[in-house]
């Protein structure tokens, strides 16, 4: 790049910049001062006098105790935990398999099946909700976690799958190769010198795939009916507004806390989770 | 085709003992689980989601076949109508300023800097943070007594009362378009940039040693490599908001007096809310050919742009 002089870099870069990343924040931030900060300032017109939005001197845990005394909060984290955990397993082991046959292996259609795969891929879950509510409810599903880990994988095995055939895809055969020469069977070979290379990009579609169905709501809106079922988005937004009524602090509160396992995962797999992302651009 | 022709010539008898060891045989096993749970929660809905739209089922009462009347009667729906103005509106006001905000973005964030990996992973949160977890933020911003947006907005001397950002139905529109465009850019900028990342500086200097202006640089030098990146990046951000739902859910549940409905918030007001399965089932159906044409396309035109 050829610089400018000092000025030019923050009129062009610098000041772009930190205004992108303040809007971009900004809500986390108000998410987390509404939280901590008294009914009694929460609920004061915008125009009233100092009125002052952006701090508190009284902070209180008020409603955070709230969340957990009267309503199943800990419930749905653990609910939304589980099915998280569970969808992305089972997701991973279909979507690692399937990658493997669909990159590695020579078989008639394997083209055809791996564009039905991105296909897939690309069908909302709002799309099938209300005949999928249907399926559930004839398999006596509704209203249990399973509702939902069984349906997840039909938006994670895609994304799983196509992550998936681009790190196969990059790994020589030669390896492959060598290991059957040594007499491994094909099995042998993929289970322990194919899929062991491969675990960054298994990292990469774990944590995107936790995440994502974190992030699901319809599906658990329309498949669970009662309170100590719900994961937190569903929770959070049923019994937390009653008629017009919205609990303010409590609901960001919740917001908060609910978030907080999303973001720990991230934190600690940032590389990872950017790899993912842009390696299913890629394609 | 190639690969039929490949595996044909390949079928030479092979002892059965380990079938495994017959690529087909492997491949078949390996597919098998994702088939199964694919088949049974996509397939098969997706047929029994074209049968019930084609009943009179509600909840509670089985109803009959009724053929296409369901789509008659919502082709005929004037909300269903304001509902299809307000996705493509949705879709393509939000598609544009992302795309345009993320890519500056991107520019932004490709050059060294200190603290670039931190601000990289930060702006990342409002993508990873759960939607409806962070649009709720966003609705209290919005809020008609409390918000912070009037505040700022009134102490910045830019208005003189209060602005009902949910209670007008433009007005809601577009507060709906901003909490959608703030949550797609980060994903713009960080795919964008990876794109970016694979453009050789080299080609930049080169035309820049050669007079060309940044402006050109961009457009004929960054721009067409960066298109096929680009081009991904837009078919999944549009087809992921032209079946949104938890935004305007969360913003405004398709109101004000269903003036924010998307496809998949009517479908639900009708098909849950209201107990019209089928109606619901054949707006959520009349999702699906939109769907598809923007998927060849996009597909058709990616393939024109990697060739080329």
């Amino acid at each position: 790049m050829i610089e400018g002089a000092l000025w030019r870099k923050w009129v062009f870069y610098n000041i772009p910049l930190i205004l992108f990343v303040f809007v971009l924040l900004f809500p986390f931030y108000w998410m987390i001062i509404t939280t901590f900060r008294p009914d009694g300032e929460l609920y004061r017109p915008w125009n009233a006098v100092n009125y002052q939005p952006f701090w508190t001197n009284n902070p209180t845990l008020e409603h955070i105790k709230y969340l957990f005394e009267e309503t199943s909060f800990a419930r749905w984290m653990f609910n939304t935990m589980f099915i998280a955990l569970v969808s992305t397993i089972i997701s991973l082991f279909c979507g690692v398999l399937a990658g493997y046959a669909l990159a590695r292996l020579n078989f008639p259609w394997a083209g055809s099946l791996g564009t039905v795969i991105f296909v897939t891929y690309l069908v909302p879950q709002t799309l099938l909700f209300i005949p999928l509510a249907q399926i559930i409810r004839n398999f006596e599903l509704g209203d249990t976690p399973w509702s939902l880990i069984l349906t997840y994988p039909t938006f994670l095995i895609p994304f799983c799958t196509w992550l998936m055939m681009g790190y196969f895809k990059a790994i020589p055969k030669e390896l492959e190769e060598c290991a059957r020469i040594d007499g491994a069977s094909r099995w042998k070979a993929m289970v322990y010198i194919v899929i062991p290379v491969a675990v960054p990009g298994i990292l990469s579609s774990g944590i995107i795939a936790f995440t994502l169905s974190w992030n699901e709501f319809i599906y658990a809106l329309v498949f669970l009916s009662s309170p100590d079922q719900k994961t937190v988005p569903v929770g959070v937004t049923s019994e937390l507004i009653r008629g017009d009524v919205f609990f303010w602090g409590p609901l960001m509160a919740g917001a908060l806390l609910g978030s907080i396992p999303v973001a720990i995962v991230y934190s600690f797999f940032v590389e990872h989770y950017v790899s993912g992302l842009t390696g299913s651009v890629k394609g | 085709m190639a690969v039929t022709a490949v595996a044909g010539a390949e079928a030479r008898p092979i002892p059965r003992l380990r079938r495994l060891e017959d690529e087909r045989w492997l491949a078949l096993a390996l597919l098998m689980p994702t088939a199964i749970l694919l088949g049974l929660f996509i397939a098969y809905p997706f047929f029994e989601g074209v049968l019930l739209s084609l009943t009179s089922q509600r909840v509670g009462v089985p109803g009959e076949f009724v053929g296409l009347k369901n789509f008659v009667k919502i082709w005929n729906d004037s909300i269903f109508r304001t509902t299809v103005w307000n996705t493509f509106w949705y879709t393509g006001v939000t598609t544009v300023f992302k795309l345009a905000l993320g890519l500056w973005l991107a520019m932004l964030l490709n050059r060294h800097f200190k603290g670039k990996a931190l601000v990289r992973a930060f702006i990342l949160l409002p993508f990873i943070i759960p939607t409806v977890l962070s649009t709720f933020a966003w609705k209290w911003m919005f809020d008609p007594t409390f918000s912070v947006i009037n505040w700022a907005l009134f102490h910045l001397g830019l208005i003189t009362q209060r602005i009902n950002w949910l209670g007008d139905p433009d007005l809601a529109m577009t507060s709906i378009i901003v909490v959608n465009i703030w949550r797609g850019v980060p994903f713009f900028a960080i795919s964008l940039l990876a794109g970016l990342q694979t453009i050789s500086p080299e080609l930049n200097e080169a035309a820049a040693i050669d007079g060309a202006r940044p402006w050109n640089r961009f457009w004929y030098v960054t721009w067409p490599l960066l298109l096929p990146v680009t081009m991904v990046v837009m078919l999944f951000s549009v087809i992921q908001t032209f079946a949104d739902f938890q935004l305007v859910y969360v913003m405004t549940g398709g109101g004000p007096a269903n003036a924010t409905h998307l496809f998949a918030t009517y479908a639900y007001q009708l098909g849950i809310g209201t107990g019209l399965l089928s109606e619901g089932a054949a707006i959520s159906l009349a999702m699906f050919p939109f769907l598809f044409i923007i998927v060849v396309v996009q597909l058709l035109y990616i393939r024109r742009v990697e060739t080329r």
